[in-house]
């Protein structure tokens, strides 16, 4: 065996030798941000070769676990141990020399520069780059035919998609000669191809010796390749499994720390009239690329219709120009019987008067703006309302008076109208947006992304109203790149691929096979 | 801006910039004694300059006036994170609005119509001077600081050449209109006291003050009390959350300029209205400038702007006393105390945070603990 091979760059992957017990182990972590308690006493154990999944809701401290070990934070108390040994793991850098990869949830690559260049970066050699590039692109070649990570070196990285970009990231990561990789939500962005695809590269670098740590909120994705698993919750680890011995029910319960309900009832279709009816969109986004290309579809009252596809096929741009976001470049859009053209003034505002109402994918950018205090956001796009002023003025009583109601209705923790929607989690920023759009009484309904980033026990009740909403005639667009969650929660399903409707089903009919065969857009029906 | 979540407001707003302050005057103490002369005693003569002799107070809230408007200038534009540099053009063009109104009408109008007019004249052209960078940031995508500073240098130019070539009073030499007619004016606050039956030395301190506050109150009022400045919050904070709520990005952009522009037109008042009685060259000596300083020391907000003026107003006046005092000290001395002032409480303000905290944590976060 070559251990001692440990020249820069030049590492290659050895299994480790068979007395080593574990890969990583912290024991006894705590890490404090202030009062908060990120991560509380947590003791982690991961044999090598093998995949370890970590589940929990958001801010149950996965993530702050994993910038411990990966050299971002420096825990308060707790130890570190690598393959047994006690290892002190200051900064990203000493962590890569320890041979710990980390592929972030959002890329870190240059999207201008070419795979080859995207891995070389920080680790070029010498001062000139052609050696450096003959090397590294020799190595690449190993890496890929090892794991079947085909890439194309000399590609533009905004050029390949997104499934290819990670593969990127993990070469990245195996090129400096990683043995241990930490994968943060890698599924998010993928269609479920490309998620098999992810698997298989995972699988064989398991065989391979590699020790790998999934952070993920897919149950099932847990249940499909790891084969051990901790949950977390409130900065601790509450339980550790061997994944053969649990299910998705228990972990889940685990998770919330009580019984929850995964599937959604939904009440009785009951299709009220047309309220929606999108005919022959079109557009144009600034680069000149057709982001939608002659999109049509209707929406009755009662009714949900959802939008599946992989993330950046136009649905974002939909929502948009419905919302009136975006001008509306081609085609007509009818609102409740009022048509709207091109020529036509359309804007938020415009939209909001028609009885449009827009939960933004991005709660975080648009739905809120995050240092205001929950009673200014919980009017935010509604402030010219005469409820909320009087003239020129804002009626400062009436919103505080509105915000309490809203934030107990809607169970938005804590129940604070002066508090800043910035310090809120992510599932209680989302139910804040939901209610304030619920609240205003729409026709229609745009959800984009209702539970991105949003943990279990939120969704639970974000669903629920959504359900309510349904049953109270409101129409609904949902769009997701969450397919259960498309499948359980819609009547009706388009999937769009490259800016156009590439098919349509009933729910009851859908498989998440055939909407994954149409949403990587192999399949028209 | 990077407000702390971790330690309380009264820390962050009321005790960090105290102890920037105090910095401040520690690094200018050491200079003075440098130079061979005592901090302390220096320090004495700068606050007794400021608020003890006769005049001190009229003088230092003079300045401050100055700084109110500008400071404000600087502020609102921030709330819809605009940084308007322009406050010295603005408040340049805003003279040239004052000097007009009253060099067209003063012969004609009665004298209080004419100050009316006049005041509206500072704000119009000011606000002028604001719209148009407005305008080109919000239509045109060039980008405000760069505008506005080469606006300030066009003022500076329009200005030096109207007063050599065209409204220069006739028959002499230096640059500046001819004396407005006697009535028009605001009233210096030392004869007012006067007609009240009260003694009060004299100082340039005038009405514009008064107006000042006015405008401070009104300014609290229209950003976190209405519409309008509810959406320049929103704008300020998120743009692409005030494009959501259904904002007009490039109006609200413009308008928030006028207004900004306007506030800084206002120091012509003080200054032309209230002192000199005619329009002369180069009458705004900085204040645009030094009124960023001050919006950044007081946060943007109405109250520690004005606290924030007081101060910078006391250096001012406390800094020409100890030129007066000290052989030694000359103006530049001054210009560097209030430079350090800046560099503390401004481009530094956040330096103390980190150590504060960890401070706080240490004797008042150990709960977390047990």
């Amino acid at each position: 065996m070559k251990t001692n091979e440990n020249r820069r760059g030049n590492e290659t992957i050895v299994s480790l030798p068979p007395y080593i017990k574990s890969a990583i182990e912290l024991k006894n972590i705590t890490k404090r941000f202030g009062h908060v308690v990120a991560n509380s006493d947590v003791n982690l154990k991961v044999n090598p070769g093998t995949i370890h999944g970590i589940v929990g809701e958001n801010g149950a401290g996965k993530s702050t676990l994993m910038n411990i070990l990966f050299g971002l934070y420096k825990p308060d108390s707790g130890m570190i141990y690598l393959n047994d040994q006690a290892v002190d793991v200051n900064s990203p850098e000493k962590s890569i020399a320890l041979g710990i990869g980390m592929v972030h949830q959002h890329f870190m690559l240059v999207p201008t520069f070419t795979v080859l260049e995207n891995v070389m970066l920080g680790n070029e050699g010498s001062m000139f780059l052609k050696s450096g590039e003959e090397f590294v692109l020799n190595r690449l070649k190993g890496l890929s035919k090892n794991y079947g990570l085909d890439v194309d070196f000399e590609a533009i990285i905004s050029d390949i998609p997104v499934g290819m970009q990670q593969r990127v990231e993990i070469l990245k990561a195996l090129n400096r000669g990683a043995k241990i990789l930490i994968l943060d939500e890698p599924t998010g962005v993928l269609t479920p191809q490309e998620t098999i695809g992810l698997f298989d590269i995972l699988r064989s670098l398991r065989e391979q010796g590699v020790t790998i740590i999934l952070i993920t909120h897919k149950l099932k994705e847990i249940m499909s390749i790891t084969d051990t698993v901790s949950v977390m919750r409130g900065g601790k680890v509450v339980a550790d499994f061997s994944t053969e011995k649990t299910s998705p029910e228990e972990l889940a319960e685990n998770m919330v720390g009580r019984k929850v309900l995964l599937s959604i009832k939904k009440p009785s279709l009951k299709l009220g009239k047309k309220v929606l009816e999108v005919k022959n969109v079109s557009h144009e986004s600034k680069d000149g690329v057709n982001v939608l290309k002659d999109i049509s579809f209707d929406l009755k009252e009662g009714e949900i219709l959802g939008i599946a596809g992989v993330a950046g096929n136009g649905q974002s741009e939909l929502l948009d120009i419905l919302s009136g976001i975006e001008t509306l470049q081609r085609g007509q859009i009818t609102v409740n019987d009022k048509t709207i053209v091109p020529s036509q003034e359309w804007n938020s505002k415009k939209a909001r008067e028609f009885g449009v109402a827009h939960v933004p994918e991005d709660r975080q950018k648009r739905g809120l703006v995050l240092p205001f205090y929950n009673y200014e956001n919980s009017i935010l796009g509604y402030h010219r309302n005469e409820e909320y002023s009087s003239g020129f003025l804002m009626d400062k009583r009436k919103i505080l008076n509105f915000v309490d109601d809203l934030v107990k209705n809607f169970d938005v923790r804590p129940r604070s109208s002066s508090i800043s929607s910035g310090k809120l989690s992510g599932g209680n920023q989302q139910k804040l947006v939901l209610a304030r759009e619920i609240e205003s009484n729409p026709k229609i309904l745009l959800v984009g992304q209702p539970t991105r980033g949003v943990d279990i026990g939120a969704i639970e009740r974000i669903y629920e109203d959504l359900m309510k909403l349904k049953s109270k005639g409101t129409a609904i667009l949902l769009v997701s790149v969450e397919l259960d969650e498309i499948m359980s929660l819609s009547d009706r399903i388009v999937v769009m691929n490259q800016g156009t409707i590439v098919g349509e089903t009933n729910s009851s009919d859908a498989t998440e096979l055939d909407l994954g065969k149409m949403m990587s857009g192999l399949e028209q029906v | 801006m990077s407000d702390s979540n971790i330690i309380p407001k009264w820390l962050s707003v009321g005790v960090i910039p105290l102890i920037n302050l105090f910095l401040a005057f520690c690094v200018s103490g050491l200079f003075i004694f440098f130079i061979g002369e005592n901090p302390l005693k220096a320090i004495s003569v700068m606050i007794k300059g400021a608020f003890y002799y006769p005049g001190a107070i009229g003088y230092t809230l003079y300045y401050t006036t100055n700084f109110i408007f500008t400071g404000l200038a600087v502020a609102l534009a921030f709330h819809a994170r605009l940084f308007n540099i322009g406050g010295e053009g603005q408040a340049y063009v805003g003279g040239l609005g004052v000097g007009l109104v009253c060099l067209i009408f003063d012969q004609h109008v009665v004298s209080f119509l004419v100050t009316i007019l006049a005041i509206l004249g500072s704000v119009i052209f000011g606000a002028i001077w604001g719209i148009i960078p407005g305008y080109l940031q919000a239509k045109r995508g060039s980008h405000i600081v760069i505008t506005t500073i080469m606006f300030n240098f066009i003022a500076a130019a329009l200005m030096v050449y109207l007063l050599v070539n065209v409204i220069i009073e006739p028959g002499q030499m230096s640059p500046e209109t001819r004396d407005f007619a006697s009535g028009v004016g605001l009233v210096q606050i030392h004869i007012l006291a006067k007609y009240l039956g009260l003694d009060m030395a004299m100082s340039p301190l005038n009405l514009s003050f008064i107006v000042a506050l006015t405008v401070s109150v009104g300014f609290w009022f229209l950003v976190w009390r209405t519409k309008f400045g509810y959406e320049v919050r929103s704008l300020g904070h998120s743009e692409t959350a005030a494009i959501y709520a259904g904002i007009k990005v490039s109006s609200t952009i413009i308008i928030v300029m006028a207004i900004s522009g306007g506030l800084a037109g206002l120091v012509a008042i003080n200054e032309l209205l209230g002192v000199h009685n005619k329009l002369l060259l180069g009458f705004t000596a900085g204040y645009g400038f030094t009124g960023i300083a001050v919006a950044l020391m007081g946060r943007n907000h109405p109250f520690g702007i004005f606290l924030a003026s007081l101060l910078f107003g006391a250096l001012y006046q406390g800094g020409t006393e100890l030129d007066f005092e000290f052989s030694s000290i000359t103006r530049e001395m001054v210009l560097l105390i209030q430079g350090l002032i800046i560099l503390f409480s401004g481009a530094l303000a956040y330096m103390l945070n980190p150590l504060v905290e960890r401070v706080y944590l240490k004797y008042y976060g150990n709960y977390s603990n047990a």
